[in-house]
């Protein structure tokens, strides 16, 4: 019974550093029919970066993690909307040529953070009370689980209420349905391209550190490898639903931890479910139907 | 018109004698090659290059022809690198033997995934075909019952195969072995894009709808050229086991798949020379900037400048962004513009 | 709005082609839009009518000249075209479906000399009193004709120099019909119309200048009331009889 509620926990822990990653994914993929490959390496960025600035203070105190989220955080948005700004603008409305840069991107990002960090994982200490764990129902539960999945629950809600309540939240649901009619009623939805790359930068910025603080280590390759589970979670979810995603994270993480403890191979299994999905509803548990 | 096609056959014979006639010549490119075409290195990284651009034909099947962007396209390479291996580890067959079991296993293992990633299409498609083939780079990594050796690899079993095809001193063997299987899979390509599977799939790519409007089934001939390309990266996979005397995880990551992207893209979506022009390049790119990377010159270099540099991945990265943003059509495109540019000239001037 | 591009032509397009995904749907069109009433483009089903009015917007490829109060904008986007001070309502509404009536408004106020007033918004509330009433309900679930008020309501929200509306009474009721050929109406006394219609009725009661348009080029342009009165002209510019209600 402990075994259970500690997988179960644990699985939603990840589940919500799932969605930070897929979070970003789902909302440009939902404006802009992009898939950006690159979204992996914000977060690595986000992690080096923060991280770093945290060692200043020192990764163990709370201080030290509030500065490592914050800057990781912005790292992530200024990085993303430099994508958009530099890289994706330009090539506006070629879909296929957009996605290609986004993945030459993230080969070329990966190489240079090796170069720069080192191609290895370096390991780091957090604040003691995230290194502890809190008994529940028996099981002993990293409390960084509880952390990570109210982060990805606080920007869950912080994304709706923005896309509810705001003008521009406002403007990226109408693109969402229809990009080409929101430029006819002369607004310039480029400006919403910007942003939610900046939004789903920051997301993946803040994960980025989370995740460091998850794993225990930042590498070159952490994006990278949450990247493919964030790809999996928002197809299952349906490409462009927040809400999906959001339910798409929590399930796969879940099944995952279940899987590898009592299985092993969590990994296919969840690829597994993939392909169950696409069978029964090719265009995911909430998409639209294409 | 007809005339013209006999030149270029010519040309290509020709080019096709010159090259397989390398291991005999001395021919030295420095800064290209490592060294004289008949030293064993650089016949190896010239194998390399035909295997590569072999694959990347196999993939430009897909991705140029049908306009399917698979980005798991590394799984049935790896499945002919390991099955291979594993086949010939675990089995008496001879080579010959090993080889058609692994074929088919690479065909059938296509017939499945392909059936089910077919069901969705533009990047949704990418996505299943990425997952496929990350989890058989979960399963190669975790080296299940001891069958893949894990992180290590797997080094090939040399006892069912033929000696000839054994060592350094048969290099040379081993790289008329990787031009043979070049020109097997460029001819195989040629056949299905003239065939009427082709042609069909050509039009899948530009409008989908209308073929299924005028009663073609886009999603049979899609699965049929997915089934095809795979084989033909299984037989190439086969072929670098040889030439490597083993397989690495490497082989089956995602990563690899992308590198094949960036191959077909700066060669040119499309074009059969861009694609094998992509990958030689790519190829030799990438060997000679690892070596630029740990040269004297890049080491004095202050960091901001030799951090970039001694990363080929990088500046190969770069590169690609660099081709996909600013020059359409990859190298063929170029190239066509160039000859066009310069047809137009002598028209001019004629005139 | 200055007095002297009230003068001349509000809308002027020269030699506009244009393709969707390569295939040429507009070939070279080349009309005037005066500054007060509404111009009619006629033609029969697919010789580039709503084409043209895309081209118009940059909403397609396109090549030729588009000025608008005298000014070139066919180099610019689509939306800072809009924001100059045209309104669009689409072939088939083009209402945000998951947004509410509200939303959907909302959306279509612009800031600006020519954009959204307490008065026009006072205007779009007597014109459509259904909307008011049914700000808080999702555009998707409202009926053809309560759409194609939405969209005529985004449109009218605007103090815009020029109103491009696309077959605006396509498939609705005949009763529906008369209401939005009303609003068209009142719109019509304070802004200039380019309006693609096929129901010959609604053309009589709104059009002062028609454009007939015939594979992707004009083949006609003149007084509504001349053309109409003309049966023999009618059915060989459109193929179809003056009496018949739809072409």
């Amino acid at each position: 019974m402990s075994t259970l509620v500690l997988l179960l926990v644990t699985g939603l822990g990840l589940g919500g550093l799932y969605f930070l990653v897929a979070s970003g994914l789902s909302l440009i993929y939902g404006l802009m029919g992009v898939l950006n490959f690159a979204h992996g390496s914000f977060l690595t960025l986000g992690a080096f970066v923060g991280v770093g600035v945290a060692r200043l203070v020192g990764t163990d105190t709370w201080a030290g993690l509030g500065l490592a989220l914050v800057v990781g955080a912005a790292t992530g948005a200024a990085a993303a909307a430099l994508t958009e700004l530099g890289l994706i603008r330009p090539l506006y409305e070629r879909h296929i040529e957009q996605v290609l840069v986004t993945v030459g991107l993230s080969l070329a990002t990966v190489a240079l953070f090796e170069g720069i960090w080192g191609p290895d994982a370096q390991y780091l200490t957090g604040p003691p009370w995230l290194e502890s764990t809190t008994t529940l129902a028996g099981a002993r539960i990293p409390n960084v689980a509880f952390v990570t999945f109210v982060a990805g629950a606080l920007v869950l809600a912080g994304i709706v209420l923005f896309l509810k309540h705001t003008r521009y939240g406002l403007i990226i649901r109408a693109g969402v349905e229809n990009r080409a009619m929101v430029t006819a009623l002369g607004i310039d939805v480029r400006r919403a391209f910007t942003l939610v790359f900046a939004v789903g930068g920051a997301a993946a910025g803040l994960g980025g550190v989370l995740a460091s603080q998850y794993f225990g280590y930042v590498s070159p390759h952490l994006g990278g490898n949450l990247l493919i589970f964030a790809f999996i979670v928002t197809v299952i979810g349906g490409l462009g639903s927040l809400t999906g995603a959001a339910v798409a994270s929590v399930v796969v993480a879940v099944l995952q931890q279940l899987t590898n403890y009592y299985l092993g191979y969590g990994d296919l299994v969840v690829v597994l479910l993939l392909a169950v999905v696409l069978l029964v509803r090719p265009s995911g548990l909430l998409g639209r139907k294409a | 018109m007809t005339r013209t096609r006999w030149i270029r056959l010519a040309a290509a014979l020709g080019g096709l004698v010159l090259v397989a006639c390398l291991p005999l010549l001395a021919i030295y490119v420095p800064g290209v090659l490592p060294g004289p075409t008949y030293m064993p290195g650089t016949l190896q990284l010239l194998a390399l290059c035909w295997l590569t651009a072999a694959l990347a034909l196999s993939y430009h099947l897909l991705f140029g022809v049908v306009g399917l962007m698979s980005f798991g396209h590394a799984l049935y390479f790896a499945a002919g690198v390991y099955g291979l291996a594993i086949v010939l580890e675990r089995t008496d067959l001879p080579l010959l033997g090993a080889a058609v079991v692994v074929l088919a296993g690479g065909v059938l293992l296509a017939y499945v995934l392909g059936a089910i990633s077919l069901r969705v299409t533009g990047i949704s498609f990418a996505m299943v075909t990425l997952a496929f083939a990350q989890a058989g780079n979960v399963l190669v990594r975790r080296n299940p019952g001891d069958l893949t050796g894990g992180e290590e690899g797997l080094a090939l079993e040399t006892q069912f195969v033929p000696d000839a095809l054994v060592g350094v001193v048969n290099t040379r063997n081993l790289y008329w072995l990787a031009l043979a299987v070049l020109v097997v899979v460029y001819l195989v390509v040629l056949w299905i894009e003239r065939s009427r599977a082709g042609h069909v799939a050509a039009a899948v790519r530009e409008n989908e709808l209308r073929v299924r409007v005028v009663g073609g089934r886009p999603y049979a001939v899609k699965l049929l050229v997915f089934v095809l390309a795979a084989g033909l990266a299984t037989v190439v996979g086969m072929a670098y086991l040889l030439l490597q005397s083993g397989a690495v995880p490497r082989a089956s990551s995602s990563e690899f798949t992308l590198t094949l992207l960036v191959m077909v893209v700066l060669g040119g979506v499309g074009s059969r020379w861009g694609a094998i022009v992509g990958a030689v390049l790519y190829t030799i790119l990438d060997q000679r900037l690892g070596e630029l990377a740990g040269s004297e010159a890049v080491e004095a270099l202050p960091a901001v400048l030799r951090v970039p540099l001694s990363e080929p991945m990088f500046l190969l990265g770069a590169c690609f962004i660099l081709v996909v943003m600013f020059v359409p059509g990859g190298l063929a495109g170029a190239a066509g513009r160039l000859t066009q540019a310069g047809a137009a000239r002598r028209r001019a001037v004629a005139a | 709005m200055s007095g002297q591009s009230m003068s001349g032509p509000v809308l002027q397009v020269k030699n506009l082609s244009a393709r969707i995904a390569g295939q040429q749907v507009v070939e070279d069109v080349t009309f005037d839009v005066p500054a007060v009433g509404v111009t009619a483009v006629l033609g029969r089903n697919g010789v580039g009518k709503t084409s043209t009015l895309r081209a118009v917007l940059g909403l397609i490829e396109r090549k030729g000249e588009v000025l608008l109060g005298g000014e070139r904008v066919d180099g610019d986007r689509t939306d800072k075209i809009v924001r100059r001070g045209v309104g669009y309502v689409p072939e088939d509404r083009e209402v945000f479906a998951g947004l509410t009536v509200a939303e959907n408004l909302r959306l279509a106020e612009r800031a600006g000399p020519n954009g959204t007033s307490p008065e026009r918004r006072a205007l779009v509330a007597e014109l459509f009193p259904d909307l008011v009433q049914r700000a808080e309900q999702r555009a998707g679930t409202l009926s053809g004709g309560q759409q194609q008020m939405v969209s005529l309501a985004r449109a009218l929200l605007n103090d815009n120099i020029l109103l491009l509306v696309d077959e605006p009474t396509k498939g609705l009721a005949p009763r529906i019909v008369g209401e939005v050929a009303e609003a068209l109406a009142h719109a019509a006394t304070t802004v200039p119309i380019l309006l693609v219609e096929q129901n010959l009725q609604v053309i009589e009661r709104l059009a002062d200048t028609v454009v007939v348009i015939d594979a992707g080029r004009v083949v006609h342009t003149g007084q509504a009331a001349d053309l109409l009165g003309d049966p023999d002209r009618i059915q060989r510019l459109l193929g179809v009889h003056a009496g018949e209600e739809s072409l």
